[in-house]
């Protein structure tokens, strides 16, 4: 199994495989998915698997979520109400559960970037005010 | 046989891993369909990238993750679904919804038709008020008809049987209802609490559905006949409060709600729980623990240590049994609990496990009760021509010596297997055997006692 892993850095055919993942806290990587799932779904409908490309398009392949923890992560949004889901048949003849940002999801999103736009310029002063760049 | 890389070895281990999936209580169906639609996409895009399938696939369920800590995330998000609900439309592909519905429907449709049929006397006047033993007589004969009706339907009984059930019926509707009984004597009373026994092996013959000779069989219907009993005292609880709160709120209006809960809401409801509980626990077999052994395991130790205490104490004081007028009923009552301890925790029991601890208890539950009722036996056995034969009492005495016999054999089945020198399969064997023995007890104790006693 480790073998066939270490095919899939260089096979993986997604964009930007082949660059080193970043390791994120568990935290951070649990506060941070609800903007950029709610983010990635105020584009358009989208199911799972295309989720979690768009997510590694764009972070440039830096930030891997593990496949399967984004589905409870869906569900919980289901269940605040902040996407609705529906199973519709795909192009490939297969039932897949397809989500769609509601608006109080959207309402969401907008509360959490506001958050997060705090928290980033916050920090951003203090990076370039106390700390050398790459400290 | 299926070669690494093609499609065949493919599907049998996306079969495997649904499978492993299935096994998560946590994950649900839909959700490991929703996971499997991400499984497939990831290795059919690998797959076009130029890896084989097999490949594809170890790379696809290890980005996954973990099984444990994605059923961890996902019991988390869905709490609920760690505490077993009783699901009525089924999610299980074997049985059709349509059926479920049906059975609920039918079951539904029985309760009523029993509720029906047990107030139908009312309208040749006999109110439940003046006439309490009659309806306590005639329960047996609306309700227990019914649920061999409902299982006949359920297990689709072949004709030959249906005869013979409906055949025990006719007898037992002749016998309860053409004996010229005193009102409110003992033999009516005797009829009202053996009748239920007696028919219960015909709703037994029906509810194992042609396993009856079948030790398996018989032991499902030892199961069922404790989960009902256990819903059974349930919903009463709920119907009390339920009349309780009905008095209540009518009082508070002036208007005296009794003769309505007395003459129909407690007779209905008595006669339809039972069709009701009975449904229950035919569907909710599989979705909820057995409540009976886990009521056992908790009682064994406490009745076993009572019953000790008992006998200690009597040979240390020396005081003998008092014989008043109920004492061998009330020692009885012990022998079928304690019975009730060892059929039930038989019933759960692996019969290819090794003696345990709780067995060596329930040895000593047994012998202890033994030695109880040996000594209020021998209190009575000293004073009964004194006391003469009234029915109640050769009833209570010939149970009581078939529930000896009973507890005595399996007291020595239950050595034998402690000690290694017997299978535990051959107490299953005889608990299931001995059933038709009570069935017939209380069968001569409805047919031979009243005219024997002179219908007092």
């Amino acid at each position: 199994m480790y073998k066939a892993a270490r095919y899939a850095l260089r096979l993986d055919p997604s964009p930007g495989a082949s660059v080193d993942v970043m390791v994120i806290n568990k935290d951070l990587m649990a506060a941070s998915s609800t903007p950029i799932v709610l983010a990635i779904l105020a584009e358009g409908d989208s199911y799972g698997y295309a989720i979690l490309q768009r997510v590694r398009e764009l972070s440039g392949g830096h930030l891997e979520w593990t496949d399967g923890m984004l589905y409870p992560v869906l569900h919980r949004l289901e269940r605040l109400g902040h996407v609705k889901a529906r199973w519709k048949v795909a192009e490939s003849g297969r039932r897949r559960k397809y989500y769609r940002i509601t608006s109080g999801g959207r309402a969401q999103l907008a509360e959490e970037r506001r958050q997060w736009q705090t928290v980033d310029s916050t920090l951003r002063g203090i990076w370039s005010a106390a700390l050398p760049q790459g400290a | 046989m299926p070669v690494p890389g093609d499609s065949g070895f493919l599907e049998e281990q996306i079969g495997q891993w649904r499978a492993y999936l299935h096994r998560r209580q946590a994950i649900q169906p839909v959700d490991a369909a929703e996971l499997e639609d991400h499984l497939r996409e990831h290795v059919a895009s690998l797959t076009a990238a130029g890896l084989s399938a097999d490949e594809a696939f170890l790379v696809a369920v290890k980005r996954m993750g973990a099984l444990d800590d994605l059923s961890r995330e996902f019991a988390r998000e869905h709490s609920e679904r760690l505490w077993k609900q009783l699901v009525l439309v089924s999610t299980d592909a074997a049985v059709p919804a349509a059926r479920v519905r049906t059975e609920a429907i039918f079951a539904l449709a029985l309760a009523v038709a029993a509720a029906a049929l047990f107030k139908l006397p009312a309208l040749f006047g006999k109110d439940t008020a003046h006439y309490p033993t009659f309806y306590a007589r005639i329960f047996a004969l609306v309700v227990l008809p019914l649920l061999t009706g409902f299982f006949v339907w359920k297990r689709r009984l072949d004709t030959r049987t249906v005869r013979w059930l409906a055949a025990g019926f006719a007898a037992a509707v002749v016998f309860a209802t053409v004996y010229p009984f005193a009102k409110g004597g003992n033999t009516e009373v005797l009829t009202a609490l053996h009748l239920p026994i007696a028919l219960a092996l015909l709703v037994g013959i029906a509810y194992a559905g042609g396993r009856w000779s079948q030790v398996a069989g018989r032991m499902d219907f030892v199961r069922f006949a404790g989960e009902l009993l256990i819903y059974y005292a349930l919903i009463a609880f709920g119907g009390g409060v339920l009349s309780a709160l009905i008095g209540m709120m009518f009082h508070a209006i002036g208007i005296d709600p009794q003769a309505f809960i007395g003459e129909w809401l407690l007779p209905c409801g008595a006669a339809g729980a039972v069709l009701v509980a009975s449904w229950l626990v035919e569907t909710k077999q599989s979705v909820i623990e057995n409540m009976a052994p886990v009521l056992t395991r908790l009682f064994t130790p406490l009745f076993a240590a009572a019953l000790v205490t008992f006998l200690g104490t009597v040979l240390w004081t020396g005081r003998g049994v008092d014989i008043q007028r109920d004492v061998l009923i009330g020692f009885d009552l012990l022998l079928v609990v304690v019975l009730g301890l060892l059929l039930y925790s038989v019933s759960a029991r692996d019969p290819a496990s090794p003696p345990s601890a709780f067995d060596g208890l329930q040895v000593v539950l047994l012998v202890s009760a033994l030695l109880a009722d040996a000594v209020a036996l021998w209190a009575i056995a000293a004073r009964i021509t004194e006391l003469g034969f009234t029915p109640n009492r050769v009833a209570a005495l010939g149970e009581n010596l078939i529930l000896l016999v009973n507890l005595a054999w399996s007291a020595v089945l239950h050595i034998r297997f402690l000690r290694g020198r017997g299978s535990f399969a051959s107490l299953e064997k005889w608990q299931t055997d001995y059933l038709p023995v009570y069935a017939a007890w209380a069968a001569v104790v409805v047919i031979v006692f009243p005219p024997l006693f002179g219908w007092i």
